[in-house]
């Protein structure tokens, strides 16, 4: 299967979809030096984002977590990509200062709503600029 | 989509002025690519989020700038860091951090920002008007300056801020354009009573729904009170910035850009949605869930306290003394506290058992010396964000409940308020 997306910040990935129930805001609510959720009003808190496609709806709270997602580039912990619904302007800063520091980019994609809902956590995504793919279980 | 530059932006891209300038004009440039800008807009004033202390990245990055010869070249504030450099006996993490985050402070002060190191720059004597163009990180600042001044920033983050301060610029699109700051949801809160309309414990509990209805879209809030103050507006949205991605609310007949619901939404449709008592007592309820019943420490300030606030707390506390067992923190910026001084607030609220915390805030860094047990704020922020961040367990309450708590030493709930 095949979907088109808007590269916000262009790049490649690949690894297991996490779809996130509810958007969590990477400052207060992820750990960088984990790469777990820890919002403990979030239905998957101890979910851990790592080298995941993480899908969710937007970005969430506070200004910090363009800070929170560079930090988690520079240790390793960060999610692979993020495909959101919404423009977040704070987790792309976030990923361009990665990319500017450490040379790693971690893409942000915009993708119509609908396809969270034919895509489960587990099943593994390829992003490649503007086109996801990922096999039917 | 390419953005349109001056020759003076060219030059800043091309490092002309330096490489530091060059880095923080790519960021601008690249921001408004995402952003579908067309151009860039100038900026009069900047706060900056960035000097919080979160890792080596953060070091790594103001050093860039730093090393790259960058200046800042518009008024620019700072915003609470991870220490209280005027009571610095009360930060209680590692020696390694307090370095790093000493080093970053240093560094953005080496840029040229002001030594503010509060979250409520708007509490300032000088703020940025109505229709003026700023660059404003940090989440309750960003909505207070859109909802409550009028000025027009957008929701900028970590990183941009200090870019935008150093090239004076951001890009041409978001909340500065005027198509794009109307309300496009209704709350009506004009089915509260009076009596809750007029406990300041409400106004985090709408902003708490209304970031959580709104979405990305602005709400425009109608049914609040002549009475509502700027503190009660800062409380609001300071909890839909935590709940949501609230960056600016109308709140009709009060705010500068909603002299009436047809200004608010610009005449276009816009759903309502109807706040009720219940939904109040469901929001508190959810940020108090907590399986500990002993109080240990009690939390104001969040965002920083104004002068009105303590004056608050002033009276509130008046002759009473807070119990032995109860750590009670002020979190607020030095110039109100400085102001609050003058007019004799502080040294009777220290002899109270009040500790006054300036520069940073007790829910960002360890501050709170029993983190066992629950602990008890006025501010929805806090309550939302604590335990994930200090690891606390967290009741929301009224400053009335949270002075009558730290005086008996124990929780004390006013459910007829809340009912």
């Amino acid at each position: 299967m095949t979907a088109e997306v808007t590269p916000v910040v262009p790049g490649t990935a690949s690894g297991p979809a996490i779809v996130l129930d509810e958007p969590v805001s990477l400052w207060g609510g992820f750990d960088a030096e984990t790469g777990c959720i820890i919002d403990r009003q979030h239905p998957q808190l101890g979910v851990c984002l790592t080298g995941a496609i993480v899908f969710m709806r937007s970005g969430r709270g506070s200004s910090s977590a363009s800070s929170v997602l560079a930090e988690s580039v520079r240790l390793g912990t960060a999610p692979a990509a993020f495909v959101i619904e919404q423009p977040d302007e704070i987790l792309v800063l976030g990923s361009f200062v990665g990319e500017e520091l450490y040379g790693i980019t971690t893409p942000v994609v915009i993708a119509e709503p609908s396809l969270s809902g034919d895509i489960t956590t587990g099943t593994t995504i390829t992003l490649d600029a503007s086109t996801l793919r990922w096999s039917l279980p | 989509m390419t953005v349109t530059l001056t020759s003076d932006e060219e030059a800043m891209l091309d490092g002309g002025s330096g490489e530091g300038v060059a880095m923080a004009m790519r960021l601008v440039v690249r921001l408004a690519e995402a952003m579908g800008a067309a151009s860039l807009l100038p900026v009069t004033n900047a706060h900056i989020d960035s000097c919080l202390y979160h890792g080596q990245s953060g070091l790594d990055f103001v050093n860039r700038l730093v090393e790259g010869a960058a200046q800042v070249t518009v008024p620019t504030t700072l915003n609470v860091s991870s220490l209280d450099l005027l009571h610095p006996e009360l930060f209680l993490g590692d020696d390694d951090t307090r370095v790093a985050a000493t080093t970053l402070m240093d560094g953005y002060v080496a840029l040229g920002c002001e030594s503010t190191w509060t979250c409520a720059p708007y509490q300032r004597e000088v703020r940025p008007s109505l229709g003026e163009d700023i660059a404003w990180a940090e989440s309750n600042a960003i909505v207070f300056a859109n909802s409550v001044l009028g000025a027009r920033t957008h929701r900028y983050g970590d990183f941009i801020d200090i870019a935008a301060a150093v090239t004076g610029r951001v890009p041409a699109a978001g909340l500065h354009l005027a198509e794009h700051r109307r309300a496009s949801v209704v709350l009506d809160v004009s089915q509260l009573s009076t009596t809750l309309l007029a406990t300041s414990a409400v106004y985090p509990m709408i902003g708490l729904l209304a970031g959580r209805l709104a979405g990305n879209d602005i709400p425009a809030i109608v049914g609040l009170p002549a009475t509502t103050t700027e503190d009660d507006l800062k409380a609001l949205g300071a909890a839909g910035a935590s709940s949501g991605s609230l960056a600016m609310f109308h709140a009709v007949g009060l705010t500068p850009e909603a002299p009436t619901l047809d200004a608010a939404t610009g005449g276009a449709p816009a759903r309502t949605v109807t706040i009720t008592a219940a939904d109040i007592r469901a929001a508190r309820d959810e940020l108090s869930q907590t399986t500990s019943t002993t109080l240990t420490s009690v939390n104001l300030g969040t965002p920083h306290y104004s002068v009105s606030e303590i004056g608050r707390l002033h009276d509130a506390l008046a002759g009473q003394t807070v119990h032995e067992s109860i750590a009670f923190y002020v979190s607020t910026g030095r110039e109100v506290l400085a102001e609050a001084g003058l007019r004799g607030w502080v040294e009777p609220l220290e002899a109270a058992g009040v500790t006054f915390v300036t520069d940073t805030c007790t829910y960002i860094t360890p501050i709170v010396r029993d983190t066992t047990g629950v602990s008890m704020s006025d501010s929805a922020k806090w309550a939302y964000y604590a335990p994930g961040n200090i690891g606390v367990e967290s009741i929301f309450a009224s400053l009335d409940e949270c002075v009558a708590s730290a005086v008996a030493g124990r929780i004390v709930r006013d459910d007829e308020l809340w009912s």
